[in-house]
């Protein structure tokens, strides 16, 4: 047989990143965020992005850059309490911020990728945010109707890959990764180890190979995947 | 001993062997260094760790592994890793015995507004509604008033919600308060305080049992 082998090139893989497009980034904080993929972005200067992340990295990191770079129209994501500068752009209006409950946005890119048309909460259903949605009585109860996530694009940061694209993640690393993957209709991954289709025990693989379409290798991480000094508690 | 400690040292007092609870960024993060080394509780973070220990130091670090604030913690034995579906699945399926969180309001009826002011601050959501919600017990550590002095325990919430009734127990640098049907009741005093302080700088009816006998801290 055969093997399929999904690896490309940071630059094709960042053109397939069109104008416009809707687009998935992995990472909750540093672990997990494809920076190789988000740089290559950068080069790349599609414009009027949709981005979509649990938040928005920190000032001038991963997708920080893209929005600071005004190459981001919209934002959909839950927190930005580490990012002033997309806090100041957001108030100055110079991109537009949806926020949702962390846990409803994971379960929104989830329902994406089960193929299911959206999911009932009652997650800030006394809270502003629960204005203008759809509600619905279930079982007495009254629930908030939250539309599924899906996106043209999933940039995905994996620990291991082999070539057919079935993924390991690391520790917290893993986070909107998974979900994300199976919610785009291109899904991009980068990877700090490439290894031989068959090599990953199947039990070990969490995400399988069939979210998967191209695959970029990393072949040096930059300072950014490092630990953050500023997080560090100085004894 | 500062404000921080004093409320520190106190809700780790309300941690339990065998609980499984989440410590909110900030205040409530402090208790975990009062926590006794042995205790079996399972931390979660809501990035995806159940059994997260102490903050690392000395160069112990993994790039991999951080908590929901973006600090690095260590793991305890028995900790696991999951994807954010998973991870709020124990939050909203009720799997969190409790969450400690810190506010800007806290209502008589348990209202707790502790995620935007309007016009000022809004950073966005996280995970503060669904654990406030959903948690089986929610404890507030906060200071008793804002940096003008002004009562944060209130009548109403002014600000705008996170979620209602959901808070259980208020921790402060001057006393313990439970939220009840009848509203604020006083359960413990700090020893630097005294009931007539603490009723001074709450912002709503404050119920005391029995002055003479209400438990120090």
């Amino acid at each position: 047989m055969s093997m399929i082998d999904k690896n490309t090139t940071r630059k094709e893989a960042a053109a397939l990143v069109r104008d416009g497009a809707s687009v998935m980034v992995g990472g909750f904080g540093v672990p997990g965020t494809p920076f190789i993929l988000i740089d290559a972005l950068l080069e790349q200067k599609p414009s009027n992005l949709t981005l979509i992340k649990n938040e928005a990295n920190e000032d001038g990191m991963g997708i920080s850059k893209i929005i600071e770079a005004g190459m981001c129209r919209k934002l959909i994501t839950s927190h930005l309490g580490l990012n002033s500068t997309v806090i100041g752009m957001m108030n100055e209006k110079k991109i537009e911020v949806e926020f949702h409950p962390q846990g409803i946005l994971a379960e929104k890119i989830r329902a994406g990728g089960a193929g299911l048309a959206g999911i009932l909460t009652d997650i800030g259903i006394d809270t502003i945010i629960s204005e203008g949605k759809t509600k619905v009585e279930v079982n007495g109860e009254t629930v908030m109707v939250e539309e599924s996530l899906n996106a043209d694009v999933a940039l995905i940061h994996a620990a291991k890959a082999d070539r057919m694209g079935n993924m390991v993640y690391e520790k917290t690393a893993r986070n909107f990764n998974p979900l994300m993957a199976s919610a785009a209709s291109t899904v991009i991954v980068e990877t700090e180890e490439i290894v031989e289709t068959g090599t990953l025990s199947p039990d070990e693989i969490h995400t399988p190979a069939a979210f998967v379409d191209h695959i970029v290798v990393i072949d040096n991480l930059t300072e950014e995947y490092g630990v953050l000094q500023s997080h560090v508690i100085q004894d | 001993m500062s404000y921080k400690t004093k409320i520190a040292k106190r809700t780790a007092r309300e941690i339990g062997p065998g609980q499984v609870i989440n410590l909110g960024i900030g205040l409530p993060t402090l208790a975990m260094a009062y926590l006794p080394e042995d205790m079996p509780v399972l931390i979660h973070s809501e990035n995806g760790i159940l059994g997260m220990g102490r903050a690392c130091r000395n160069g112990t670090e993994d790039r991999n592994l951080i908590d929901a604030g973006g600090g690095y913690p260590e793991i305890v034995k028995g900790a696991s890793f999951f994807d954010s579906a998973l991870s709020f699945s124990i939050i909203r399926g009720g799997r969190l015995d409790a969450a400690f969180l810190g506010t800007l309001e806290v209502s008589m009826n348990g209202d707790l507004a502790n995620w935007i002011i309007p016009g000022k601050f809004a950073p966005g959501i996280g995970g503060g509604m669904e654990l406030a919600q959903k948690a089986r017990r929610l404890i507030i550590t906060t200071t008793h008033t804002t940096r003008k002095g002004e009562p944060k325990l209130l009548k109403g919430c002014t600000l705008p919600l996170t979620a209602k009734a959901c808070v259980d127990r208020i921790i402060t640098e001057l006393a313990v308060i439970d939220v009840t049907e009848e509203g604020f009741v006083l359960k413990e005093v700090a020893e630097e305080s005294s009931v007539d302080e603490v009723v001074q700088k709450t912002g709503a009816p404050l119920i005391v049992p029995d002055e003479n006998s209400i438990p120090t801290f």
